[in-house]
Order: C-alpha cells, then sequence, then structure tokens
C-alpha cells in the first residue's frame, strides 16, 4: 500500500494541547502568588506557601508553557519548512513524554521544598540529567530534520530555533554542574561570586535564548505565514541573528552590579547590554515591517494581533532591558518590581502573546479544519490579555519606582524616611491592580481553552502531506 | 587589589572584549553597503508561500547600533573594564562607596554627637532627639523588636519595665552596643515527670493554675536542679545572667504548660546582635534614650 507521506503532526498536536493547559497551570499558580502578596493570609501550608510556589510558577510558564509552545512551533516548522517528515519519530515522541515527565517532577519536588535555589534552574540534579537527556533528543529530532531537508537554503525560523537549542545545551549543562549528596540534595560546584555569575550567565541566557531566541524563531515563521507576505528583511535577518546570539552571551553580569562580582565584569556586562538594543530590534523591525502593505489585515485577524502586539511589547521590553542594566538605573529599579513588571512585560506581552498567536495558526490546521471553532473569541481573548498586560505592568512599574525612590529617601538627619514596612504596605494598591491583570490573562487563557476544545473535540486526527520544494528553490 | 592571577587573564579579558564589540562593527560595516542588499524578493520559497524581501537596514537602526558601539567602546576606556585596566575616570565601586559614606559622616555626624555628651535621661526627654531615636529604632529594631517595641515570641517586649539585662540607661546602652548572648541550659535530664512538676510551679510562681500537688514536686526540685543558680532562689531573675523573672506576668517564648515544659527540656538560645561597630557610639546613644524612654514616661 503506498500512501503519499505525511508531516509528522502528531508530536505538534500534543505540544499545542499541552501549551495550553500548562499556561493554565503556570498562570494560575501566578495568580495565587499575587494573591498571597495582597493576602499574606492565603500563605496556608508550608508547600503552598510564597517561596515555593513561585519557582513552580516560573518553571511552570517557562518551561512548561513556553517550552511546549516551543517545542509544537518549532517541530510544526522545522518540517514543512525543509519539506520533510520529523526525522526521528520515535525519539520526538519521546521528547514529549519526557518533557511532561519532567514537568510533573518540577510541580512535586518543588513544592515539597527540593531546590537548588538557583533561580530559573531550581530542579534537583536527577530532573536535570532528564533534561538533558531530553534536550539532546530534541537536538536531534531538530537537526536531523534541517539535515533531510529537501531545499538547499534553512529557513530563517530555522536558525534561530537552532541557535536556541545549542545554547540551551550549553547553558544548562555548565550552570546545573553540581555534586548530589543524596537523591534530593546537591551542592553546585561553583562558590561564592564566580556561582553567582555562572547562574547570571545561564540565567539571562535562558531569557536571551529560551526566551527571545526561540521565540523569534516563532515570529518568523508564523507572522509572514498569517500575513501573506515575504519577510521585510533577509539582510536584517543576518544581521541581527548573528548580533543577538553574539551579544546575549555577555550580558548576564548586569543582574550582578553593585555587588562582590568584580568592577570590570560589571562593566563589560553593562558595555554588551547596551549594544544588546539594536540587534533585539532587529527582530521587532523585521517582524513588524513584515506587514507593509498589509496592515488592513490587522482590523479584523486576531491572530495577526496577538503577533504584532508581541513584536511591540518585545520591542518596549528590550528597550527597557538595556535601560535597566545602566548602573545609575539599575541603583533604582533593581530588587524592586519594576523588575517583576519588566518580565512580565516580556513573558506575558511577548513570549506568551506570540505562542498564543501561533498555537491558534496551528490547531485548525492539525485536526483539518480552516480556523478555529471562534474567531470572535479570539478576538475577546486578545483585548481581555492585552489590558491585563498592560495593568500588570503598568501597576509594577509605579510600586517598583516607588519602592525604589522610597528606600532610598532619607530625611535631614541622614536617618531613613520610611522603613522597609511602610513601602510594602505602600505597595498593596498596585499588588491589588498587578492582581487583576494577572486574572485577566489567565481569563483569556480559560477562554482559549474553551475555544481549543470546541474545535478539536470529535475531530479526527489530520497529518498534512509533504509538500514538495518549489521548481526554483531546490 | 587586583581580580586577576596573572598579567595574562587581564590581557586576555581586555582583548577578548574589544575584538567582540569591533566584530559587531565589522558585522554591521559589512552588510550595510547597498550592494548587499537590493530590495528585490529573494527567489527561494519555503513551505509553498514563506519568501523573504532583501531590504537595506533601515538607517535610524543603523544609527543606533553605532551608537550603542560607540559607547561600548567610550564607556569601556572611561570605567574598569578592559582587565586590570582601572579606566581614566579611575572610578571603583569601593570608592564610589567610601566617597558616600565620607560625605555622610561629614554632613550627619554633628547632629547626632551633640547629644553625646548628654545623659541618657537627659537625651530621652528631648523631643528632637526621641524623634531621631524613634526613626532609628524603625531601621534597625522594628524587624525583631516590632514597629511599636512590643516585640514578638523570643524577642523581648522593650515597652514595659520588665528587664533581663537591666533597664538603667547603662545596660541598656551595653546591650545595644555590644549585644547580648541570653542562653537556658537544656534539662532533658531531669526526667519528664520531674520537668512537668518544674513547669507547674513556674507557673504557680505567677498566679497560673496548675496541679498543686505538682507545683509542690516542682518547688523542691527548682531548688536542686540547678535553677536557682541563674533565677534565683526566689526566682526573680538575675541582670547579670540575662536570667528572666520568673514571678511577673511577661513571658518571653509563652507561659503554657507545654512551652515551659519546651523551654525546660530544649533549653533556649537567644541572641541580641552588637551594634556599635556598626551604627557608631552617637547613635547607639540615641537609641538607648529612646528605648529607656519607652519604659520611663518620656515618649507618651
Amino acid at each position: 500500500m503506498q500512501s503519499q507521506e505525511t508531516y509528522n503532526y502528531k508530536v505538534v498536536r500534543q505540544f499545542a494541547v499541552m501549551t495550553v493547559v500548562w499556561g493554565i497551570v503556570g498562570m494560575l499558580v501566578g495568580v495565587i502568588i499575587a494573591a498571597q502578596l495582597v493576602w499574606p493570609q492565603l500563605n496556608v501550608a508550608e508547600w503552598l506557601h510564597f517561596g515555593r510556589l513561585r519557582p513552580l510558577h516560573t518553571n511552570a510558564v517557562i518551561f512548561a508553557f513556553g517550552g511546549c509552545a516551543l517545542f509544537a512551533t518549532s517541530y510544526f516548522s522545522v518540517q514543512r519548512t525543509c519539506h520533510t517528515r520529523l526525522f526521528a519519530p520515535g525519539l520526538a515522541a519521546f521528547t514529549f513524554w519526557g518533557w511532561q515527565l519532567i514537568i510533573v517532577l518540577a510541580a512535586v519536588s518543588l513544592p515539597l521544598g527540593l531546590t537548588t535555589g538557583k533561580e530559573y534552574a531550581e530542579l534537583e540534579w536527577p530532573i536535570d540529567l532528564l533534561i538533558t537527556v531530553v534536550w539532546v533528543s530534541y537536538a536531534v529530532v531538530f537537526f536531523g530534520t534541517i539535515a533531510m531537508r529537501k531545499v538547499s537554503h534553512i529557513y530563517v525560523s530555522n536558525w534561530f530555533f537552532g541557535g536556541m537549542i545549542l545554547a540551551i545545551a550549553l547553558l544548562h549543562l555548565v550552570n546545573s554542574a553540581e555534586i548530589p549528596v543524596s537523591l534530593t540534595k546537591s551542592y553546585p560546584v561553583y562558590a561564592g561570586v564566580q556561582d553567582a555569575m555562572v547562574q547570571w550567565w545561564y540565567g539571562h541566557n535562558a531569557v536571551g535564548f529560551f526566551l527571545t531566541a526561540g521565540f523569534l524563531g516563532i515570529m518568523y515563521y508564523f507572522v509572514p505565514k498569517q500575513a501573506e507576505r515575504p519577510i521585510y528583511s533577509y539582510r536584517l535577518s543576518v544581521v541581527h541573528f548573528w548580533a543577538l546570539i553574539f551579544t546575549y552571551m555577555w550580558a548576564g553580569p548586569h543582574h550582578l552590579h553593585y555587588t562582590a562580582l568584580p568592577d570590570w565584569t560589571q562593566s563589560i556586562g553593562m558595555a554588551f547590554s547596551l549594544v544588546l538594543l539594536a540587534p533585539s530590534w532587529g527582530g521587532m523591525i523585521n517582524g513588524i515591517m513584515t506587514l507593509s502593505g498589509a496592515w488592513h489585515k490587522l482590523r479584523d485577524d486576531p491572530i495577526l494581533k496577538f503577533l504584532i502586539t508581541s513584536l511591540s511589547f518585545y520591542g518596549m521590553s528590550t528597550f527597557e532591558g538595556p535601560m535597566m542594566s545602566i548602573k545609575t538605573v539599575n541603583s533604582l529599579s533593581h530588587y524592586t518590581d519594576w523588575t517583576v513588571g519588566h518580565v512580565h512585560s516580556g513573558a506575558l506581552g511577548w513570549v506568551a502573546m506570540v505562542s498564543i498567536g501561533a498555537v491558534y495558526y496551528m490547531l485548525p490546521r492539525l485536526f483539518g479544519e480552516k480556523q478555529m471553532y471562534s474567531v470572535r473569541l479570539i478576538t475577546v481573548h486578545f483585548w481581555v490579555a492585552t489590558i491585563g498586560v498592560v495593568l500588570y505592568i503598568a501597576a509594577l512599574w509605579i510600586s517598583g519606582v516607588m519602592q525604589g525612590l522610597m528606600w532610598r529617601a532619607t530625611n535631614p538627619d541622614g536617618t531613613l524616611t520610611y522603613t522597609f514596612v511602610e513601602s510594602v504596605k505602600a505597595s498593596y494598591p498596585f499588588w491589588t491592580i498587578r492582581l487583576v491583570g494577572g486574572l485577566m490573562f489567565l481569563g483569556g487563557m480559560l477562554i482559549m481553552f474553551y475555544n481549543m476544545v470546541k474545535t478539536i473535540a470529535g475531530k479526527p486526527a489530520y497529518d498534512a502531506p509533504v509538500v514538495a520544494p518549489a521548481a526554483h528553490a531546490a | 587589589m587586583s581580580d586577576f592571577t596573572s598579567g595574562f587573564w587581564s590581557a586576555y579579558v581586555a582583548v577578548i572584549t574589544v575584538v567582540s564589540i569591533l566584530a559587531c562593527a565589522v558585522l554591521l560595516w559589512m552588510n550595510s553597503r547597498a550592494a548587499t542588499a537590493t530590495g528585490e524578493v529573494k527567489p527561494h520559497v519555503w513551505d509553498e508561500t514563506l519568501q523573504e524581501y532583501n531590504h537595506p537596514l533601515p538607517r535610524w537602526w543603523m544609527g543606533l547600533f553605532w551608537i550603542t558601539i560607540v559607547f561600548a567602546l567610550v564607556f569601556l576606556a572611561l570605567y574598569p573594564g578592559l582587565g586590570s585596566n582601572r579606566g581614566m575616570f579611575g572610578w571603583t565601586e569601593v570608592n564610589q562607596y567610601e566617597e558616600e559614606i565620607a560625605q555622610a559622616k561629614a554632613k550627619y555626624d554633628p547632629i547626632f554627637n551633640k547629644f553625646l555628651q548628654q545623659d541618657v535621661k537627659a537625651v530621652a526627654a528631648n523631643s528632637e532627639a526621641r524623634q531621631m531615636g524613634e526613626r532609628l529604632f524603625l531601621t534597625y529594631c522594628a524587624q525583631c523588636h516590632g514597629s511599636d517595641a512590643r516585640g514578638a515570641k523570643g524577642f523581648p517586649n522593650l515597652a514595659n519595665d520588665d528587664w533581663q539585662w537591666g533597664g538603667e540607661p547603662a545596660p541598656i546602652e551595653q546591650t545595644i552596643a555590644e549585644g547580648r548572648m541570653g542562653v537556658m541550659p537544656p534539662h532533658v535530664q531531669l526526667g519528664a515527670e520531674a520537668i512537668k512538676d518544674l513547669a507547674n510551679y513556674v507557673r504557680s510562681l505567677s498566679g497560673l493554675p496548675g496541679d498543686s500537688l505538682r507545683a509542690e514536686r516542682g518547688k523542691q526540685s527548682f531548688q536542686t536542679a540547678g535553677c536557682i543558680a541563674c533565677h534565683g532562689p526566689e526566682a526573680k531573675g538575675n541582670f547579670a545572667m540575662g536570667a528572666p523573672n520568673l514571678t511577673d506576668k511577661v513571658w518571653l517564648y509563652g507561659s503554657s504548660e507545654q512551652t515551659i515544659i519546651e523551654t525546660i527540656t530544649k533549653g533556649r538560645q537567644n541572641r541580641m546582635p552588637a551594634h556599635k561597630e556598626f551604627l557608631g557610639d552617637a547613635k547607639v546613644h540615641l537609641l538607648a534614650a529612646y528605648v529607656y524612654g519607652l519604659s520611663h514616661g518620656a515618649a507618651n
């Protein structure tokens, strides 16, 4: 029986559905800890305490929600842009189940208080080993597919996904080097300020590669697809790709301004953080300008609204980031809510919105449908989410700057004008607004879940036939 | 002190940093020439519809990139960054800190020092000094003793007239300056029954209800088990040892039978940190006056 070869959509479907599910779980935990800040009495039991739920929230939204979005979109686009079926389908299936196991282990171990204490790398050593195995499998599937491609040129989205996969492997292996003392406890091989530097080299590049390069890969496939326009500039994509992945690696020290980190390391981190501005913006320009000549499509295409708005938030937070890396600005902003707001303008405005747009694009196609069950509900989701993000980041800008100013205010005799607890008290109204913003964003995800269930329930899985390369492209 | 173990590593950092920034410049320059970008659609097509224009790099964007590259090079010439090179401004984080501290000392020390010559009781009666003392208290003391100085479990109430180490100006000032180590040793060796007897006796001293038979037995072992060495035969405590008076109604850890059994069985360790090195004599003096005033009617 000779049937036409089809793309491997099964693993894409699995990851796409779990993107929505983990998005809801991760954001729900975020809403809970935001509520705990407003009502501290919600810290009811040790495993539901803010200190344990906060790493659960960050891991769930970054690695469960963001990770599943990256797997789904990269597996979808790499086979389509290489005009070949996914390499090593068994290994691809393993990456799905392995990644889900990692997420479940994180969801159990973090509330139990098992942690390495390294931000965004809290998972203990056995889970670290599992991450390594799954990630190497991901690399084999991805680069294997690239090697099997039927077109000579590698499409730009694959540069970014590929760069992300290689850099994350490097970051994870170096930062998670640790000495186990029991099944559930290990200590890092680095000590003191060197440990801090390795940690923030990792931490900043987790943002740079996992949350930026990877999601630029999503942008480069899904924006031109949804806009039905060519990418604005190949030349710009070349320059900003190399400049971005090269410069990001240097920027980590700006997380350790005015600490025991040597002055020279801090200065270099700040200098490269500023150089990073233009390469970051290259992606925004290429995405938004791709729409030139088709701006009218924004009016009634909510998926495009998600994609283009995500690029606006991306441009805003990649401007804010270099500004916050300047030492004088950092001395005000560091340790305040401003940092938390900055992270969320990137995480909600950019990462989540571009992923949501891409998942709305893929879901119907993975089940042989033309579009989602309700386009209107996508529009509703877009507005609820956008207003939610704006409320969230505006509230934390105000409380962040307010905290920074209160902490440094002094009386004529040099004593502090405000005690720390007064700044906490003054932050409550803004934490309440932040909670409302977070609830709205979570509400949008619930709308998406309903729309997803209505779109795919009872529909047979669909694997599209592999498209032959265009005649002159080979 | 240099951060580098040898001149090689300093040079290594300097060279690799400058070369890296210049590499960004070269990348930008090579791709900014008009010949590299025509504005046409490139011939490649992926996945049926994906194509790329080859528009030249936007001028304003190139300008932004050049500005940041130049800024990075100038910044690293002025500030420490290129290995052990100290930068033209000679700035360091430690210098900046020391300069700011020196400025603050010159400006604020006279304000505090004027109270140093005055007696604690006199300072406590001075409303300006009391306000300054309160601000210091809220910054340095409130974390443990509370904004109202009424303490919490394990942290003494400073607003009443019960004192572990003495409530006169001199011992208060000494407590703040030198810190205190309060140690109640564990008495697990006495056995559970004897400890329960002691707990009932201790509760009876301040009129709390309990088993009178046990309290009677506890009274005996209080004299023989070593309690009197610190708390005294009448259980009224001893400032020299920091041993609390057990006959009043003030409890540092709680007055329930269970808590007292825990205290006797496991002992207690408590520490008030020393503040002299960190705050200096003048601020310690002001704080002593503020704390003294809390229980001596100066602060109403």
